[in-house]
């Protein structure tokens, strides 16, 4: 390696501060996890308790459950919505900058004010769903985030708007890497569009896609923002996931060994999951 | 006919991307009794009281300048020490760059809540909590692996064959890095930079746990726990939701160029 002698040194301040930040809490909070730990019991090694009365905890195994139904559902259509976004304004002309930027959006925006959007919309007295379903007949307006189902889509509904965007943009720089030959060779032969589509542009970027998907699936179990603003877990912890659960316990709660037991279990998943999708997708791209 | 069908498509996008927006923009220009208005009225009456009161009465101003110095700070820091690390990786042979480069993957993938408590009693312990470099020191620790994984697919399209020229005519490797390589990388830095300030700039996470004094909230904190004790004050929370916004709508639409090729850094062949 021809920067061999200067490599490490220039590598040092980033090491060191992944290592403080990152590494040893990640291992500090795993050991904590094997303590009592709370201003009630005090700081005492109780071995696997905490995981034991984790795996019996009701309401941490529904939040694990609806991390998952948030994550696969809203990523699946975060992915269909952006691949469509990007196909309508892939060679659009005429407004080209003001479309991309009207694009990029929701995701430039705060999560935290993407949520504060969607609460509005959905708001039970002022929202613009209610009056664009209900007009002027408010006794017909419901309350969207009280009740466990339609709260939970409207948690996905915010979710999928600001991440679409994200997913366009990658599909778009991918479309704009598909050369026009190819698709006009596959028109001239008489493939119709979505035939086209299918054959000849998916699989052109699909490596861009799955590393789209890959950043999608790790952002998505890692859900905290919406739910806080949006719901607080509510109605009856149904929209509360996995994030917002170790939060309570650990810091509303104080219950510091318990927490870190849950925070353990958060990143045993997300760390299981990016393992598989990279070993099964992520090679290729991080090879190039 | 295909044009038709074209510009149909497009409108879908904007409405679908613009149109929340939109509609908290259109409350933010209500005047308060006009908000309250049951069922909501589409058209403002285009008056400002709302900025007034969350400028103001809350104290928002503030919010603004916590998260343009932390999120500022955050930047120059996790950008330089990102820089460095990342000219070494990307001039690694082949064989040992996958495995490097999937193990910052991994590390920018962390959950927040796998290292908050310990970060918090940290930051507790050296007196940071509610301060502005106690939200730098997560933030760059965070931001880090985004960085040099982004940097460094930058740094491996950039020709070596300056540096190994320089090489030869005997200039040392500090000389290299930085006389012959940063003048070429410096636009991927600066499009780095514009990332990972706005990801600092919207993070919400840290920023609750650490600023529990309002006077250090950051913006996104101050929206978040905007709400009054009863009701929420729609109207001066969408004033702030859009001045939250504003900073970064600017940026988008001076930037996208940049933005654009910074997320897809590495998912494209360059």
């Amino acid at each position: 390696m021809r920067a061999g002698r200067i490599g490490l040194p220039m590598m040092l301040p980033a090491l060191v501060f992944l290592c403080g930040f990152l590494v040893y809490p990640v291992l500090s909070t795993a050991i904590n996890s094997l303590y009592h730990d709370s201003p009630v019991t005090g700081r005492e090694y109780c071995g696997l308790d905490n995981y034991g009365r984790l795996l019996q905890d009701e309401q941490a195994l529904r939040t694990v459950e609806f991390t998952f139904i948030f994550a696969l559902s809203s990523v699946a259509l975060e992915m269909v919505a952006g691949v469509l976004i990007a196909l309508a304004i892939n060679r659009v002309i005429t407004g080209k900058g003001f479309i991309r930027a009207a694009v990029i959006l929701p995701w430039a925006v705060p999560t935290v004010v993407a949520a504060v959007m969607w609460k509005y919309v959905f708001n039970d007295q002022y929202g613009i769903l209610n009056y664009a379903l209900f007009g002027d007949s408010l006794e017909m307006y419901r309350a969207w985030l009280a009740r466990p189902v339609t709260a939970r889509l409207a948690i996905i509904a915010a979710d999928v708007w600001k991440a679409s965007s994200f997913v366009a943009l990658i599909a778009l720089a991918g479309l704009q890497s598909v050369p026009r030959e190819l698709l006009e060779a596959a028109r001239i032969d008489g493939a119709k569009a979505v035939k086209r589509f299918f054959f000849v542009t998916l699989p052109l970027i699909r490596p861009a896609l799955l590393v789209a998907l890959l950043f999608r699936v790790m952002d998505a179990f890692r859900v905290f923002d919406l739910v806080y603003v949006m719901t607080q877990g509510a109605p009856a912890e149904k929209t509360s996931v996995m994030q917002y659960f170790g939060y309570l316990k650990m810091f509303p709660e104080q219950q510091y060994g318990y927490g870190s037991a849950v925070s353990v279990l958060v990143f045993l998943v997300i760390a299981l999951l990016s393992v598989a999708l990279v070993r099964t997708m992520g090679r290729r791209a991080v090879a190039k | 006919m295909r044009g038709l069908g074209k510009g149909v498509a497009v409108l879908a996008v904007l409405l679908f991307c613009l149109g929340p927006a939109l509609w908290i923009l259109v409350t933010s220009l209500k005047s308060p009794g006009l908000v309250d208005d049951r069922p909501p009225s589409l058209l403002p009456d285009l008056q400002l009281d709302s900025y007034r009161i969350a400028l103001a009465r809350r104290g928002f101003l503030r919010s603004i300048g916590n998260s343009l110095v932390v999120a500022g700070a955050a930047t120059v820091l996790t950008v330089a020490m990102a820089s460095l690390a990342a000219y070494p990786l990307s001039r690694m042979r082949r064989g040992w760059r996958g495995p490097v480069l999937g193990l910052v993957l991994a590390a920018s993938m962390f959950p927040q809540i796998s290292i908050a408590g310990a970060v918090y009693r940290m930051l507790m312990g050296m007196g940071l909590l509610n301060t502005h470099i106690g939200l730098v020191l997560p933030y760059t620790g965070l931001m880090l692996p985004l960085a040099i994984w982004m940097l460094t697919s930058f740094f491996s399209r950039l020709p070596r064959e300056l540096e190994e020229a320089a090489m030869v005519d005997g200039c040392g490797p500090w000389t290299i890095v930085w006389r012959i390589f940063a003048p070429v990388a410096a636009p991927a830095v600066f499009t780095t930079a514009i990332l990972v300030f706005i990801y600092s700039w919207n993070e919400f996470f840290f920023a609750l746990l650490v600023m529990t004094d309002p006077v250090m909230q950051t913006v996104p904190v101050a929206i978040a726990k905007f709400p009054g004790q009863y009701r929420v004050p729609w109207g001066e929370l969408s004033a702030a939701a859009i001045l939250a916004v504003l900073p970064l709508t600017v940026m988008v639409l001076l930037l996208q160029r940049r933005i654009v090729s910074g997320l897809t850094a590495g998912t494209t062949k360059g």
